[in-house]
């Protein structure tokens, strides 16, 4: 099927070359950064995770979205996501392998990552975090696969198929239950140990990816011949709203948490992003814009009108994913480092090449999530107007 | 027979993965015979090294100087030169920052600008070697935690995990940065992260930490669960804290605060 | 042959990658590693006797080396009892390199002749070279 990413429109090659051309540039900054080490980002010895980890964390989450729609088809019989659980396991595909990537190039010793194999050690969560994300790699691309050619030949799918689909909803779960756990064990961080981090983690995964999948949605509906269905993009809308509503609360309980006990190890963090601390406050406008969105997207969210409305719906979606991209990507990560160990301030922004190499590593992610969406419109648009049952 | 193109893949398919899992048997893979080895007569054993630090004293800047000195120098530390790649093994904090969190306006004067010696706590109940996840840190028998840089993938979850933050990592490559190597130590590579080991490899020939042997008295070193060592002897005369004790790492590095005496 | 002009340009240029090691190399004689033992160290020796005996050494040092990192990093024991029964410090900087503290001309030898690079010396520091 793999074929179908060989046939193109005119616009479809700039677009494939213009992402070649990122990952190129990254990959020549990555390996200035190999030969002189990470001192090229701006990480410090203060802040020692930034841009490449908070990446990460933020694709774990998109990730995991995919199961927000294997959910309803699978467990619940909403046979209306028939045609669309394909492209949220597809962009699995592609966040999950973004997260490795990221993962690889935030490594001082990247030559030495098998040592995580090689000396496997059940006490560290990052052990586990490397099994559950290959292994949410390979479901997703074996069901996926799968399931696809079989619609393509309109047969029914094997029957392995189904006991793997069924593994993929608490792996989903999973991936991102063990990247919070990454920050809500450490001790000396108030800013992350807080229980409520994993639910934190799932709500904004659950609002920021099917987000992503509204308007990779719409734009595959633009694009091509296969239209997802307007029913299909309301049902995302409908989780996008309660998951983002989720999300927001739960950070408004952490405001509370910190700013009425008054605790100074839990209110400094959050006074350094969105007050800023000790004259330091180059995040405050970040966060502030990443709060604005928020509410912004809430109010178009949950008012039946703005979210019927498909423009509206469009713009919601945009704001939901670059809020929480804001919050995940800036706030979560560099929060947790600032104030450091001994209550300083240590600032942290991304250097050029830094950000460079971050392009890059997306630009290959959105790559193999256009060559796998046009295998899937292809097969969609091969097979339309017959009806599949899987 | 025919046999149909599917088909032979999957066995192709099977048979190299066959193969390839074979290798990793470590039956068929050269068993690496036991080598014969011992600790060094003259090495010092404990159950639970600790440090207590007397910052009473400590009263010039040169005592606080010759101390870092002693264990950066011998240990090839690379000085970078700029707060943001900086590599400290053991280094100085003022009272407020070394203790976050016993926050005390009414220290007497003299104690509230006093530089305090920090380095690694050696913690009993580490969360950096918790979060290793290959290993490299780990908590030795006599209770040090050491580094192991062979192994270390520069992840950097342990200097997130440290509650005291006191691990650096190297973001460039040290080697031109070190001022004058000691041949007998090896340096660090860029990658790796490196944190005060007690030093590990003067205990193992029957030394004191360069840091303990420099500090005239000042640092008193010794095995905890031995009671008649001098370090539970300090102990037991003096009121002394630790960093963070509510977090429950117990650390292994205690100070002697005192009071006014401080003073001049 | 469909779109046979691609496939043998292809082709035409697969073939000069896979043989680029060969052509490249026409001409250039590759000399036997000649591994130096003449340093002033060892000159100084009665017995000129390494730990382990030459085959042994050329086969093994690898191992070994690894052996000794982890018996001294993670185990805490410095002294290597050899198959003669002498005893050493395991060290690469404080024991081998002390009597091979030619690097260039010692370890590299074989090293460069093999194409290998290990990474020791990032970290395990090399004594300065004697003219010799």
């Amino acid at each position: 099927m793999l074929d179908k990413a060989l046939t193109g429109s005119r616009r479809y090659w700039t677009w494939v070359l213009v992402l070649l051309a990122f990952i190129g540039v990254g990959f020549l900054f990555y390996l200035k950064q190999f030969s002189y080490g990470l001192g090229l980002t701006g990480l410090s010895r203060d802040v020692s995770w930034g841009f490449y980890i908070s990446q990460f964390t933020f694709l774990v989450g998109v990730a995991a979205s995919a199961v927000m729609l294997v959910i309803p088809y699978y467990l619940h019989d909403y046979k209306k996501f028939g045609k669309i659980v394909i492209l949220g396991e597809f962009l699995a595909v592609a966040a999950v392998t973004m997260c490795i990537l990221f993962i690889f190039v935030d490594m001082g010793q990247p030559m030495r990552i098998l040592n995580v194999i090689l000396h496997p050690t059940p006490n560290s969560i990052l052990f586990w975090d490397t099994i559950v994300l290959s292994g949410y790699l390979l479901l997703n691309i074996i069901i996926g696969w799968t399931t696809l050619e079989s619609d393509r030949y309109q047969v029914a799918p094997p029957s392995w198929v189904k006991p793997l689909i069924y593994i993929s909803i608490p792996w989903a779960i999973s991936i991102h239950t063990v990247t919070a756990f990454i920050y809500a064990g450490l001790p000396g961080r108030h800013f992350w140990l807080t229980a409520i981090m994993a639910a934190r983690f799932l709500a904004s995964a659950f609002a920021s990816g099917p987000a992503l999948l509204i308007l990779m949605s719409m734009l595959v509906r633009n694009l091509t011949k296969f239209d997802p269905g307007r029913e299909q993009i309301q049902a995302i809308g409908k989780i996008v709203t309660y998951a983002m509503s989720a999300n927001v609360f739960f950070f408004l309980l952490e405001i509370f948490t910190a700013f009425y006990s008054r605790i100074p190890g839990h209110m400094s963090s959050f006074e350094y992003l969105f007050v800023g601390l000790e004259g330091h406050g180059r995040l405050v406008p970040l966060m502030w814009t990443s709060a604005v969105l928020a509410v912004f997207s809430l109010i178009l969210l949950i008012n039946p009108a703005t979210r019927k409305n498909e423009r509206t719906l469009a713009v919601a979606a945009a704001a939901v994913f670059i809020s929480l991209w804001i919050d995940k990507g800036f706030g979560l990560i560099v929060g947790g480092f600032v104030p450091n160990m001994f209550e300083r301030v240590t600032e942290y922004w991304p250097t050029l090449p830094e950000t460079f190499i971050t392009l890059g590593v997306w630009a290959m992610g959105f790559l193999i999530l256009t060559i796998l969406y046009k295998v899937a419109v292809g097969v969609r648009e091969e097979t339309a107007g017959i009806e599949t049952e899987h | 027979m025919s046999i149909n193109r599917r088909e032979f893949l999957k066995f192709a398919g099977l048979t190299i993965a066959g193969v390839g899992l074979s290798a990793t048997n470590p039956f068929f893979r050269n068993s690496t015979e036991a080598i014969q080895v011992s600790p060094m007569p003259e090495a010092l054993k404990a159950k639970r090294w600790a440090m207590v630090i007397d910052i009473r004293k400590f009263k010039t800047e040169d005592d606080y100087k010759r101390v870092i000195e002693a264990c950066h120098s011998i240990h090839n530390v690379p000085n970078f030169g700029n707060p943001k790649d900086e590599i400290k093994w053991i280094w100085t904090e003022d009272y407020e920052h070394a203790f976050p969190g016993q926050e005390n306006p009414y220290l007497p004067e003299s104690l509230k600008h006093k530089p305090f010696i920090l380095l690694c706590n050696h913690c009993e109940n580490p969360p950096c070697v918790r979060v290793c996840p290959t290993k490299a840190t780990f908590k030795r028998p006599d209770g040090i935690v050491m580094q192991d840089m062979h192994r270390c993938i520069g992840c950097r979850f342990c200097m997130a995990a440290c509650p005291y933050g006191a691990r650096s990592f190297n973001y460039r490559n040290p080697r031109p940065f070190i001022k004058e190597p000691n041949p007998e130590y090896p340096s660090r590579m860029i990658g790796v992260v490196e944190k005060c080991t007690f030093c590990t490899e003067r205990l193992d020939k029957g030394l004191m930490p360069a840091c303990v042997e420099k500090s005239n008295g000042a640092m008193i070193f010794g095995d905890l669960s031995d009671p008649n060592s001098e370090v539970r002897k300090v102990l037991s005369q003096h009121y002394s804290i630790r960093r963070k004790q509510e977090l429950g790492t117990q650390p292994g590095v205690f100070y002697i605060i005192g009071g006014d005496e401080n003073a001049g | 042959m469909y779109d046979g002009g691609k496939i043998i340009f292809g082709i035409i240029i697969f073939l000069a990658i896979v043989t680029f090691p060969f052509y490249s190399n026409i001409g250039k004689a590759v000399t036997k590693p000649d591994p130096k033992l003449d340093t002033p160290e060892i000159k100084k020796l009665t017995e000129k006797k390494c730990v382990e005996s030459k085959e042994f050494m050329r086969a093994e040092h690898m191992k070994l080396l690894n052996q000794w990192r982890d018996s001294v990093v993670r185990e805490r024991n410095r002294i290597y009892t050899s198959s003669e029964g002498r005893l050493y410090q395991m060290s690469l900087q404080n024991t081998c390199m002390k009597c091979h503290s030619n690097k260039k001309k010692f370890c590299d030898e074989c090293h460069k002749y093999a194409d290998v690079n290990p990474y020791c010396w990032d970290c395990h520091l090399q004594p300065k070279e004697s003219e010799s």
